[in-house]
């Protein structure tokens, strides 16, 4: 968990329109940058952050542009927590990991990469399942290295 | 708001003698993109083209989305039996494409010159 003192907050609301996105992964870079995150990191937050937009605009919000995407960065002293929110029912189960073999040989849809990447790309991500069918979330959360710091 | 994906298509060949094609894109690769790259993939002769390259040097930002279209292509070049490889692709997206598992189907390289190296 990152730590809760000293936590600055920048949000961003989006549209849910495919390709607003980039607006939160150009934000979340520009507050990863302040805290001293690392260029690599940077671009892992990036994709993840990409990905955790493109779910809820899509899935979440199933591109209806009367909703928005809700963006919340938190920066603490070692760790940037990210929580994207929508208005979906949220997921009950994850998807397995992609399995490229199967892809290949169209067994399993080229696509459904998105969660997979968030997961592998960042310290944590949870899955939360709003009350009443509604107001679901992604939170992310990306720690500083030691280095970093 | 989502950036058009250009393609260009070249020619080239291998220091091997072997003709080569080269798909190039420019811009971002998401849902968008799907005629920049499956389309312009889907306008080279299946019989005549053999070794097709992906240029991403120009690319900036792949999805997830971007990313299945590329598995796609892979896909239709297998099932053509042509060999696909890449090159120009971030560190970033290095580590993505092999992440997912891109690179058990199409060799990852640096620049066109050492993609061309091992045709």
């Amino acid at each position: 968990m990152m730590t809760a003192a000293r936590a600055t907050t920048v949000e961003v609301r989006l549209p849910s329109r495919l390709g607003f996105e980039k607006v939160a992964m150009s934000t979340a870079a520009a507050v990863a940058k302040l805290m001293g995150f690392r260029e690599e990191r940077i671009d892992d937050l990036k994709t993840a952050i990409a990905e955790a937009c493109i779910n809820a605009i899509e899935h979440g919000n199933r591109l209806n542009e009367k909703l928005s995407v809700g963006v919340v960065l938190s920066a603490g002293e070692d760790a940037l927590e990210i929580k994207v929110m929508d208005d979906g029912k949220g997921m009950k189960t994850l998807p397995s990991k992609p399995d490229i073999d199967r892809k290949m040989h169209g067994e399993e849809d080229a696509r459904g990469m998105g969660m997979f990447l968030i997961q592998a790309l960042v310290d944590e991500a949870e899955w939360v399942v709003g009350t009443n069918g509604k107001g679901s979330y992604v939170r992310l959360v990306i720690r500083l290295d030691k280095e970093e710091a | 708001m989502q950036t058009d994906t250009k393609s260009k298509i070249d020619q080239t060949t291998a220091p091997s003698g072997t003709p080569v094609t080269v798909l190039r894109f420019e811009g971002d690769i998401s849902s968008a993109s799907k005629d920049a790259v499956i389309g312009s993939y889907q306008t080279l002769s299946k019989t005549t083209v053999k070794t097709v390259l992906l240029d991403f040097t120009k690319v900036e930002y792949i999805n997830s989305s971007g990313i299945a279209l590329v598995i796609q292509l892979l896909m239709e070049a297998a099932n053509s039996g042509q060999k696909v490889l890449a090159f120009g692709l971030s560190a970033h997206f290095n580590k993505v494409f092999t992440m997912v598992g891109i690179t058990k189907y199409a060799g990852l390289f640096p620049d066109q010159a050492a993609a061309l190296a091992t045709v």
